[in-house]
């Protein structure tokens, strides 16, 4: 048999510590802990898939779930076609370009935190401008602390308002790069702006805005900062979102266990329909 | 299928444009009949692509009209004048099949779709695709994909006029020649008037009936590929047509006789005009034999091409070069060149001013 020289293993070796040290041994730990009840002390106790089993029978994860999925649903069918009617509308070309493409990252750049305290003074019902207006201008009793409807209204409106641009760069990315060619063959073969939208364009964009929409997918699920500045979750649990809900168990409760079986299966979700929609919007590509 | 007029037709890029240099066209009035061959032949920037945007209405002249069968059509939008375009890259919708790429054209106009399938078969047959219709057209080869943006304009069967716009650019070479034979082979079959643009002599000269020679905006030459091999216009023909191009020789017109170096040349015919401000003796490589006496030159290169070799020689400090078969000089041998003198011509300032013997 012919013998191999197996150093070579030895270059993988400075990966493999580093996927260990930021994956691998944290998710670890958090996997540890899923299957384990502690009560303090370093004192641990096996429990087996226990927490898992009650967590997915319990009112209060399929709630947050809820909540989660529609909140990140909401977003998508808002964001999506807004931040591609935006990219359509915007100059082409020439001075109004980058003025355009500046104020639309403007948004992005702030903290996700500042954000989150921006609209909370903004929608105070005496003092924030927006609050103010609805309430005392208009009439409009409009009270996020207090009506859970104007707390999604809220929510939902400071996402769009944060991360639409996201959506808006990409397309008009997508956009810019489809030759003038395109646009000259479809009017000299006689197709209306539908025609055009519907067979150039969007083919074209849908490599950015299978990103886009990944991204926000991502982003949105896992959202905390803003609507913990926003709402905290409130009014009472109406816009606690999976990941408020988290750190309520793990820290509000120092519930270890729970959280950590909570923890994997909201990774797993993520995970899931990430992968899922990726493939699917991958595989005419493919043959 | 129609007449193409082009009436004192000016274009600039600029808003207000006040110099000539302006102008990415200057003043260009042409014919095109129906059902002919054209090519538009010249240099990259030469305002080639800019004339064809202009015919397919992407593009709106600065000054002067463009006729379909006498019909003026200057404001009118492309779908609105009928044409077809084929550009240098291939267009294609990359979502449909072949198919569905071929019925577009049609579609959009709203015939019914037993003629539209009857149609796309018979372009399809024409093109060689019809094994490939159900595909999706993102999956062909570029010179299939072309094949398709060629099909789409050749769909129907109204057209005024088929444009290409430099269309074997992305092509492989050896299918190059495949397609080229490919649209002569249309065009004679489909009668209709097709306009190729391109900066390859080669493309041009197989393609067209009649070639529009240009250059920075202007027509310099229009005729048979023959015509432009044989007699060209302007010296600037002379040298883009042809390879290696014709020996443009400056000279001095004394008392009717043309001098080269204080050496006699006989040119075909009389001189034309007098009052040039430079003159110059046109002459192509296949027209320059070395002979025992004649015009004393210094080898400077030989380069053999296969069936001929190419001597580069110096009459004093101007370069010519013929086009030798046998036996060739060596570098640095001192050789006597003869040009025929039915073939040698004069240009004052560029433009040819010597009339062949016999002609009117």
């Amino acid at each position: 048999m012919k013998k191999h020289n197996q150093k070579a293993w030895l270059f993988v070796l400075p990966v493999l510590i580093l996927v260990a040290f930021n994956a691998l041994i944290p998710m670890m730990t958090v996997v540890n802990y899923s299957v384990q009840e502690t009560f303090g002390d370093n004192l641990f106790f096996w429990e087996g898939l226990g927490w898992f089993e009650k967590l997915l029978r319990s009112d209060r994860f399929h709630d947050a779930l809820g909540r989660q999925f529609l909140f990140t649903g909401l977003i998508l069918i808002i964001e999506i076609p807004l931040g591609i009617a935006i990219a359509l509308s915007m100059p082409r070309k020439g001075f109004w370009v980058p003025v355009c493409l500046v104020t639309m990252a403007l948004p992005m750049l702030i903290p996700w935190n500042v954000v989150g305290a921006m609209w909370n003074i903004f929608t105070l019902p005496d003092i924030g401008l927006l609050g103010y207006f609805m309430n005392h201008t208009l009439g409009i009793n409009y009270d996020m602390t207090q009506d859970p409807l104007a707390a999604w209204i809220t929510i939902i409106t400071m996402d769009v308002w944060h991360w639409t641009s996201l959506v808006v760069l990409l397309a008009y990315a997508g956009l810019v790069s489809i030759p003038d060619a395109y646009y000259q063959a479809a009017k000299i073969d006689g197709a209306s702006n539908w025609a055009v939208f519907r067979y150039i364009q969007i083919p074209k964009m849908k490599n950015v805005l299978t990103i886009a929409i990944l991204l926000r997918f991502m982003d949105s699920f896992n959202i905390y900062t803003e609507p913990f500045v926003l709402t905290g979750g409130g009014p009472g649990n109406s816009t606690t979102l999976l990941s408020i809900d988290l750190v309520k168990i793990a820290l509000g409760q120092f519930d270890l266990g729970p959280a950590a079986a909570m923890s994997l299966i909201y990774f797993a979700i993520t995970l899931l329909v990430s992968w899922l929609f990726y493939t699917l919007m991958t595989k005419d590509d493919l043959n | 299928m129609a007449k193409i007029t082009l009436k004192n037709l000016r274009h600039s890029y600029y808003p207000n444009p006040k110099d000539p240099a302006d102008f990415a066209l200057k003043e260009i009035n042409l014919d095109w009949q129906d059902g002919g061959a054209y090519a538009l032949l010249g240099p990259s920037g030469c305002g080639k692509s800019t004339l064809l945007n202009i015919v397919s209405g992407l593009l709106a002249p600065s000054d002067g009209q463009i006729l379909f069968d006498d019909q003026d059509v200057t404001d009118l939008p492309p779908d609105a004048r009928n044409i077809a375009q084929v550009f240098q890259f291939p267009v294609i919708y990359d979502t449909m099949t072949v198919y569905d790429n071929l019925a577009f054209p049609l579609r959009n106009r709203g015939i019914n779709e037993t003629e539209v399938s009857t149609r796309v078969t018979e372009i399809a047959q024409m093109l060689d695709v019809n094994d490939m219709l159900q595909t999706r057209a993102a999956n062909l080869s570029p010179d299939n994909k072309q094949k398709i943006s060629m099909g789409r304009g050749l769909v129907r069967d109204d057209v005024n006029v088929v444009m290409f716009d430099e269309p074997l650019t992305v092509i492989d070479p050896h299918l190059k020649w495949k397609l080229r034979s490919k649209l002569k082979e249309l065009h004679q079959r489909v009668k209709a008037t097709m306009i190729y643009v391109t900066h390859d002599q080669i493309e041009a000269l197989t393609f067209a009936d009649q070639v529009v020679v240009m250059q920075e905006g202007e027509v310099v030459q229009i005729g048979t590929p023959v015509e432009l091999f044989e007699r060209p216009a302007h010296t600037f023909v002379g040298h883009f047509i042809g390879s290696p191009g014709m020996n443009v020789l400056p000279c001095e017109l004394r008392a009717d006789a043309v001098y080269l170096n204080d050496t006699k040349i006989e040119i075909e015919g009389p001189a034309t005009t007098t009052n040039a401000q430079t003159y110059e003796i046109g002459v192509r490589p296949e027209f320059v034999t070395i002979a025992d006496t004649g015009l004393a030159a210094t080898v400077h290169k030989v380069a053999d091409i296969g069936r001929h070799s190419i001597v580069e020689a110096l009459i004093g400090e101007v370069k010519v070069s013929a086009m030798v078969q046998g036996d060739t000089p060596q570098k640095g041998d001192q050789i006597y060149l003869n040009f025929q003198q039915n073939q040698t011509r004069l240009y004052g300032d560029g433009w040819l001013c010597s009339t062949a013997k016999g002609a009117k």
